[in-house]
């Protein structure tokens, strides 16, 4: 098994990221802000999102940025700062391929690929326009009963799951915290990129109190440290939130980002585009 | 919860100062009788107040999504849906930006998918816990014929289903800030319960796009007596005001101080 690599920072980190990939990402408890401005600074094109289950800022930003072709979600919002403008705009505008489902299929999508098996049947959704708009989800017959049609969903085996996490050590051992679900993407997924606040010299396994909730260095390709790489959102640790969510900047985005000028302006503001790149 | 007495039907009523949410949050609370595992979905502040008041009332379990409270957080999105799907959940509450007459709801968009005129954000959990919590109450407090059409442009989560489709679940009535309907799984449809204070039935007829039963005499729905208000506004406010403390502020008039006189 090689070994974790500790990259310099984020940007060094999404060089792991060829165009077209498939990503998948986390819908809280540390949301990997810092790897979406990286892969928008570096302009990465034509990545394939699995949103585990829903999105916010991390897709509408990477959409905004065109670094996204295709997406497979249960929905893309704001929460209570309002909508997504940019995931709206691409899919009313027919520029972004959509694959839209419900938020236990995504789970239980990522389980089947979890367990390296090709499907995992799934209740609900018979009848749904959503099931009638996924061709790749079928209606299968319960073969334990009779008369007993049930969804099943297809295996969901993500290039690469992105992550940020409070505490790494150095060997590429995380700490998840209570966000149990990023186990489920990392293992579903073929790699695992991270980012994390605090990268410390010792073992983190060898703390019976911080095992439990980490995801071994075996799942974790490439690690690189990230301060404050949740923001704007925020970043619980294991003593309490590190930092709170910045909610004056997204208001202000949600706000502004209704117009496509104004995403542009914040793209460049941000560093996030070449003052050039825009007309 | 034992220092609060049992609601008194007799209690006094005053009608003129609860608000319209507040009378939204009553008559959900009262759907929710005898409900042992509420969970609340995001963006829902007008039902997860009135779990919060059911809970009160009767102890039942309540689980916020978004919550950071330890009463209230859930163990994950995973859980809540296992939850469900074992049978734990007893209640759930779904909106709509299209509801029609057959309780199909539309979280997705209006014209034609995939690249529609406008886009909402996504199903979110809603085919699945649709199809699986028994009590399922739509909330909207819009009444209009733009969000209650006769037919939904996409079924993000169908109402009804046929009988060999596994469904312990389903639509159990839908409250907005006119009027409580119930809705009949068998006959697929919906029934005016009753109106809320000062709402005629013509009003109701006139912003509902569908068609829906009338019993022969339309009840007002009771508004919250003084002792509900009080929940209401005192350790209702005070535990919604975690995961949305703006409308506990704006909405039910809670101050942060008011923290200090919190009960253990």
């Amino acid at each position: 098994m090689p070994e974790t690599r500790l990259m310099r920072d984020a940007d060094d980190l999404v060089r792991e990221v060829p165009d077209g990939s498939r990503v998948a990402v986390f819908k809280d408890n540390g949301i990997p802000m810092e790897i979406a401005r990286a892969l928008a600074r570096a302009q990465v094109r034509d990545l394939d999102l699995v949103t585990v289950p829903t999105s916010g800022l991390f897709a509408d930003l990477l959409i905004g940025a065109g670094c996204v072709l295709a997406i497979e979600t249960a929905g893309v919002s704001l929460g209570e700062f309002g909508p997504a403008h940019n995931f709206t705009r691409a899919v009313r505008g027919g520029t972004l391929k959509i694959k839209d489902s419900t938020c236990p299929a995504i789970y239980a999508g990522l389980q089947a690929g979890q367990k390296g098996i090709p499907f995992m049947p799934l209740r609900g959704l018979v009848g749904s326009d959503i099931l009638n708009n996924r061709p790749d989800y079928a209606v299968i017959d319960n073969p334990f009963a009779e008369n007993d049609p049930i969804v099943a969903l297809p295996a969901i085996r993500p290039d690469i799951a992105v992550m940020h996490v409070p505490l790494a050590d150095r060997h590429g051992n995380l700490w998840l915290g209570r966000a149990a679900e990023l186990k489920i993407l990392a293992h579903a997924s073929a790699r695992t990129l991270a980012t994390a606040e605090e990268i410390i010299d010792g073992n983190l396994l060898d703390d019976d109190r911080l095992a439990p909730a980490c995801l071994p260095r075996h799942y974790v390709t490439a690690l690189a440290p990230a301060p404050r790489g949740a923001w704007p959102y925020e970043c619980p640790g294991p003593d309490g939130l590190l930092y709170g969510a910045d909610a004056d900047h997204l208001h202000a985005y949600a706000t502004r980002t209704r117009d496509p000028a104004e995403m542009r302006a914040y793209l460049i503001e941000q560093g996030l585009m070449p003052a050039e790149a825009a007309e | 919860m034992s220092e609060v007495p049992p609601l008194s039907e007799a209690d006094p009523v005053c009608l003129d100062e609860a608000g319209p949410e507040e009378i939204m949050i009553a008559a959900i609370a009262r759907l929710l009788d005898g409900v042992d595992h509420i969970a609340v979905g995001v963006l829902s502040p007008i039902p997860g107040s009135a779990a919060l008041l059911a809970r009160r009332r009767s102890g039942a379990r309540v689980s916020i999504i978004g919550s950071t409270h330890p009463d209230f957080r859930t163990d994950g999105g995973v859980d809540l849906f296992d939850s469900a799907g074992q049978g734990r959940i007893g209640a759930f509450f779904l909106s709509g930006g299209q509801i029609d007459g057959s309780a199909n709801i539309n979280l997705t968009g209006l014209g034609d998918y995939p690249d529609m005129d406008v886009r909402w954000s996504g199903a979110f959990g809603s085919a699945y816990l649709y199809f699986l919590v028994p009590r399922v109450i739509l909330f909207r407090a819009e009444h209009s014929r733009r969000v209650f059409v006769p037919k939904v442009d996409f079924i993000s989560a169908p109402g009804t289903s046929p009988a060999n489709v596994h469904r312990p679940g389903g639509p159990y009535a839908l409250v907005t800030n006119l009027c409580v309907m119930r809705f009949d799984r068998d006959r697929g449809r919906f029934g005016l319960e009753s109106l809320h204070p000062g709402v005629s039935l013509e009003e109701v007829r006139d912003k509902t796009g569908f068609d829906f039963d009338i019993p022969d005499i339309v009840n007002e729905s009771p508004p919250p007596d003084a002792q509900t208000l009080a929940l209401i506004r005192g350790p209702v406010a005070r535990d919604i005001a975690g995961p949305y403390p703006q409308f506990a502020a704006s909405v039910l008039g809670y101050r942060q101080t008011d923290l200090s006189e919190a009960e253990a």
